[in-house]
């Protein structure tokens, strides 16, 4: 599975990310279950709204973070995501 | 001992009314009566409550949750409180306007149980005609933009039609479903002698279920675990005892399991006299069976005691007479024998054992 980076991510359905203050950790919660996020994961899904393409959420994060080259962590992610269906696409 | 953990999963059981009659249910025989619920003020409190110290996902189930009244402000103060919320229903006492509802109000997911993939078997089992509903609300949950979650409940009576199962979750495109073993408890135990699968039929199912799961992978996402008897290990009891679930019972009740009425000499509080947090943390209830202290042999050394803590311990108090015991579904229990005593069905004789006992309130005192 490669990524497009003209695709649009989104949450599947079903799928629910929330910050948990009682864990202090992003989360994502859907039937029977919930995983705790790391860092990256909660900015990359955060922005997987179904409006930007992979190449805007790669620029934006590289702008918030004020690094580049996070193309491959982003598309290693969302190969991931989307094995684990997290996240589909259009 | 560690740091106690906060609760993360809270199953509310808000009645223990029911339309239907399972012969599996896993509901006590003695089931609460109406007039001892919970008001919507003291399930609204239970809602705060858990959520304040974590809880993040939440079952409405029973009983069948649909039966109460209130179920629609429970949902929508569940929505605003963060909780992804889950209705575990028969499809019984809902409409497609009521499902359409419970979406605006932010219900998260519906799962809708089945007896079998016919209406003749179904409505056997459900002891009342439900199956054309069911296929109706099945729909209608789908049409209302949920994924579509079945769970049919497998035991002897139905289980050589797995496959005929999963094709009719296909047929309806379902995005989840769940093969769910009967547990054992309460009508389920009372009724053991007609529901426990042999081995073969167990084995055929697990052999279907892995097949379907190829077969339908990237569409339909099928769970299958095999049912405890027929493993060598036990189960690990809602993920250990006092460490992520908990649930409430109709009469306010607080169960670190949702058998756990069964135990002896275990002080369980009602959330009318004291808040989820001290039950929680402090009650006796919820830590006798944190930590290990009170383990036996053989789990008190055994490697495997942090996969299942031991097991179910309202398994091992029903079949061994002691709750610290081994789960007799371990093969190192020294009362393992038990279990395969009862897993060998060639000794059952149905047709002369006590008829099947279909769950009502009347039915309950047939058994003593
Ligand atoms: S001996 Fe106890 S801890 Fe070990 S596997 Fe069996 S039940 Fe689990
Ligand atoms: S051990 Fe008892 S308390 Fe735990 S899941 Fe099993 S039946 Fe419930």
């Amino acid at each position: 599975m490669s990524v497009d980076f003209k695709a649009v991510p989104r949450l599947a359905t079903g799928y629910r990310f929330q910050w948990e203050e009682a864990q202090q950790n992003h989360v994502l919660l859907y039937p029977e279950g919930m995983v705790q996020l790391s860092d990256t994961a909660a900015a990359v899904l955060s922005l997987c709204d179904g409006k930007r393409t992979v190449e805007a959420i790669v620029a934006e994060l590289e702008e918030d973070y004020e690094t580049e080259g996070l193309d491959e962590d982003v598309t290693q992610f969302l190969t991931e995501a989307e094995a684990q269906g997290w996240v589909k696409y259009g | 001992m560690a740091k106690i953990p906060p609760p993360l999963w809270l199953l509310a059981e808000v009645t223990h009314s029911c339309p239907l009659q399972c012969p599996y249910c896993s509901n006590p025989l003695d089931l609460v009566p109406k007039k001892d619920e919970l008001d919507t003020e003291g399930w609204l409190k239970v809602l705060h409550q858990a959520r304040k110290m974590g809880a993040a996902q939440l079952g409405f189930s029973g009983g069948e949750p649909l039966v109460r009244k209130d179920l629609e402000v429970l949902i929508a103060e569940a929505r605003k409180l963060g909780y992804y919320s889950n209705l575990i229903t028969s499809g019984v006492g809902m409409d497609a306007a009521r499902v359409e509802k419970f979406r605006e109000l932010g219900l998260d997911h519906i799962q809708v149980s089945f007896q079998a993939d016919d209406a003749t078997l179904n409505d056997y089992l459900a002891g009342t005609n439900a199956f054309q509903h069911k296929l109706e609300m099945a729909r209608a949950v789908k049409a209302s933009g949920y994924p579509m979650v079945l769970c049919f409940v497998i035991h002897r009576q139905n289980t050589d039609r797995v496959a005929q199962m999963l094709d009719l979750a296909a047929e309806l495109q379902a995005d989840y479903v769940e093969l769910a073993t009967t547990q054992f408890e309460g009508w389920a135990l009372a009724n053991r002698d007609h529901l426990l699968p042999s081995l073969d039929q167990v084995r055929e199912a697990e052999r279907i279920a892995h097949a379907c799961q190829e077969t339908y992978k990237g569409k339909m996402k099928i769970y299958y675990v095999v049912p405890d008897y027929y493993e060598k290990r036990p189960k690990a009891c809602v993920a250990g005892w006092g460490r992520v679930f908990l649930a409430v019972a109709p009469d306010g009740l607080v169960l670190p399991c949702h058998s756990a009425r069964s135990l002896p000499n275990l002080e369980l509080h009602n959330v009318r006299d004291h808040d989820l947090e001290w039950i929680w943390y402090e009650s006796k209830a919820f830590n006798y069976f944190r930590g290990e202290d009170w383990m036996k042999e053989p789990c008190r050394t055994c490697d495997e005691r942090e996969k299942d803590f031991g097991g179910c311990h309202c398994q091992a108090f029903k079949l061994t007479g002691d709750p610290t015991n081994a789960d007799p579904t371990c093969a190192k229990s020294p009362h393992h024998h038990l279990i395969e005593q009862a897993i060998d069905t060639t000794r059952l004789n149905p047709s002369n054992s006590k008829p099947l006992l279909f769950r009502k309130r009347q039915n309950n005192t047939n058994l003593s």
